[in-house]
């Protein structure tokens, strides 16, 4: 290799590298931005001639005081734990054996109803939420976590049983008929021989529930008014938000601490959730 | 109640006898399994949305015990309004723009993230942070970043000089700079789920492809545009539905940013139902401005169904 052609690439793997970067500034900065004000004296974030970059004082835990003391942020991340598990197990009981029947027995209407199924997921919680908000007040659901757990699983099962439906269709089915052979039922089979080695695909639907229903907001800032009810992703920007004055520390704080715990754990399975939203255009 | 029934079939089954014949026959079984979910989601996303076709004709309240059909009317009466019309071309201009960027934007991603290099995992769990963090979090984060008063962007535009101490842009409360910033927002927490969905289509390509490419001579350009791009056409068009369906109907970046400030300049169609139906308590009206969502999502649900069907094809 001659020098030009070793500097011409250097300097492309250079090209790569910068943009790369840029990119991960843009779409990390935020977080980071999140992170440092955590740790930032209020004297210090409220003088605009500080370099913003730099702890100007020394860091203090203050905020991370202020949040877990003085307000209802532990209450909103043991809320959202709860709804979280709850609607998880709801789904995995109806999505598990939606998926199967899907992937085995309904034959040549199994396909047209799956597509059905998860185009459901299509329809946003932006055209249901009003009707919804009437349903849950005569139900006497107004202000309850249970309202929310009534209702994430109509966005959590239809995209779960169209994942589950993939797993369950790229198990060879000789497992299940030898196993029926030996005098198992197909419930049976499907007991004892699919769920056992489906673990990983149900793993992954309980981290895809999970981390769904702490996204989830406009149902939960609709039909909840109470402080104390709210899960973490409603109680941050509407309860610590308010009025002009702004406990940035403290906020900043509540973000970080409820996004990247579950970004990490998302991040294991994420390969197989886009799998999911590709299933028909990528073959 | 419906979340019990495979528990139910699991004793129905030790029981034997006539349910287990029922439960050997596979047509029945299938049913079984599938008849609950389909049920919750007939109760959950099908009747209230009826519900709320019927609520758009009709003149409930959230107070109101009963109401009474009004035809059209509250059609006719938000068509007119300046917020809807507002509303209406903000939910085009942000979904539009802001998936042409992040088309763009993802592609070029994507060819970077295709080749290896150290530290890839890293940069590829940063990249999707913004996608698998809450959203209303993730925004409140720009909310801090875009400050009027303490915003890192304008104290970094005048540490280089390029505007003065006394007349920092304010992004949030003026309008065009608003709507630039909640674009922005928008681009930012879509980028990470497209490019991961282009990347899973550019693998997809048999290498073969590029071989023979590479054999032919085709340049860079030629390569890209008479390739890759018509090869991933197919996968492209489904990152461009979802993030179509995710932009068209989104209320949380607008409620957290700017709740449809400054003087609605800012308001879509889903955050001004938010206004109207549940905080201004008009249901009828809030339905109504909510269904103008509708047409654009069955639109998207015909090229998701078009897209799966030359998949079985082929």
């Amino acid at each position: 290799m001659t020098r030009v052609q070793k500097a011409k690439r250097l300097g492309a793997s250079g090209a790569h590298i910068a943009t790369v970067l840029a990119f991960t500034l843009f779409t990390a900065f935020p977080f980071y931005w999140m992170l440092i004000t955590t740790f930032k004296q209020t004297s210090d974030l409220m003088k605009r001639e500080n370099n913003p970059f730099l702890l100007n004082q020394p860091p203090t835990l203050e905020h991370l005081r202020v949040l877990f003391y003085d307000t209802l942020y532990g209450r909103w991340l043991w809320n959202t734990a709860w709804v979280g598990v709850i609607v998880v197990v709801i789904t995995l009981l109806l999505a598990v054996p939606a998926g199967y029947a899907l992937a085995r027995l309904t034959g040549r209407w199994g396909e047209q109803l799956g597509i059905g199924i998860f185009l459901t997921y299509l329809v946003p919680p932006t055209l249901l939420f009003i009707p919804l908000s009437r349903v849950i007040a005569d139900l006497g659901l107004q202000d309850s976590l249970w309202s929310l757990v009534l209702v994430y699983p109509s966005f959590t099962i239809p995209f779960c049983t169209w994942l589950l439906m993939g797993f369950f269709k790229a198990i060879p089915p000789d497992l299940e008929e030898a196993a029926m052979i030996d005098g198992c039922s197909r419930l049976g089979a499907f007991v004892k021989i699919v769920i056992p080695i489906s673990v990983a695909g149900i793993l992954t639907v309980v981290i895809f529930t999970f981390t769904l229903v702490t996204q989830e907001f406009v149902y939960a800032l609709t039909f909840i008014t109470t402080a104390s009810q709210y899960t973490v992703s409603v109680g941050v920007p509407t309860f610590l938000v308010h009025g002009d004055v702004y406990f940035w520390g403290s906020l900043m704080a509540g973000c970080f601490i409820a996004s990247v715990p579950i970004a990490i754990l998302y991040n294991f399975f994420v390969d197989r959730f886009i799998a999911g939203f590709t299933v028909g255009a990528v073959k | 109640m419906e979340a019990r029934a495979p528990a139910v079939r699991v004793a129905a089954d030790a029981r034997g006898s006539r349910l287990g014949h029922i439960l050997d026959s596979e047509k029945w079984l299938g049913w079984l399994m599938i008849g609950p979910a389909i049920l919750y989601i007939v109760l959950l996303v099908g009747f209230p949305f009826f519900l709320a076709l019927y609520y758009s004709v009709s003149d409930i309240t959230i107070g109101s015990r009963s109401s009474n059909f009004v035809g059209l009317k509250n059609f006719a009466g938000i068509i007119g309004t300046a917020a809807f019309k507002t509303s209406l071309k903000n939910t085009f201009i942000f979904a539009l723009v802001s998936q042409v960027v992040v088309l763009v934007l993802a592609k070029v991603l994507a060819l970077l993230l295709q080749k290896d290099f150290r530290g890839k995992w890293v940069v590829r769990f940063l990249i999707l942070l913004p996608w698998v963090a809450p959203i209303s979090l993730g925004t409140i984060g720009w909310l801090w970043i875009l400050d009027s008063i303490y915003s890192v962007i304008n104290w970094t535009l005048q540490a280089m000089g390029l505007i003065s101490p006394d007349n920092w842009p304010m992004w949030l409360g003026i309008p065009h700079l608003a709507m630039g910033s909640v674009i922005t927002v928008h681009v930012w927490r879509l980028l990470p789920l497209a490019t991961v969905i282009l990347l899973a289509g550019l693998s997809s390509i048999p290498q073969d492809i590029h071989d023979a490419a590479a054999v032919d001579g085709a340049g860079f350009w030629r390569h890209l545009f008479q390739i890759t791009v018509p090869l991933l056409l197919p996968i492209m068009t489904v990152a461009v539905l979802f993030g179509a369906v995710f932009t068209f109907t989104d209320m949380i970046v607008i409620y957290v940013l700017t709740r449809g400030g400054p003087y609605d300049t800012t308001q879509v169609l889903a955050s001004l139902a938010f206004f109207t139906g549940i905080q201004g308590g008009d249901l009828a009206e809030g339905a109504a401005i909510a269904l103008f969502l509708f047409p654009l999502l069955l639109a998207a649900a015909v090229v998701f169904l078009r897209i799966a069907r030359r998949a079985e094809v082929t």
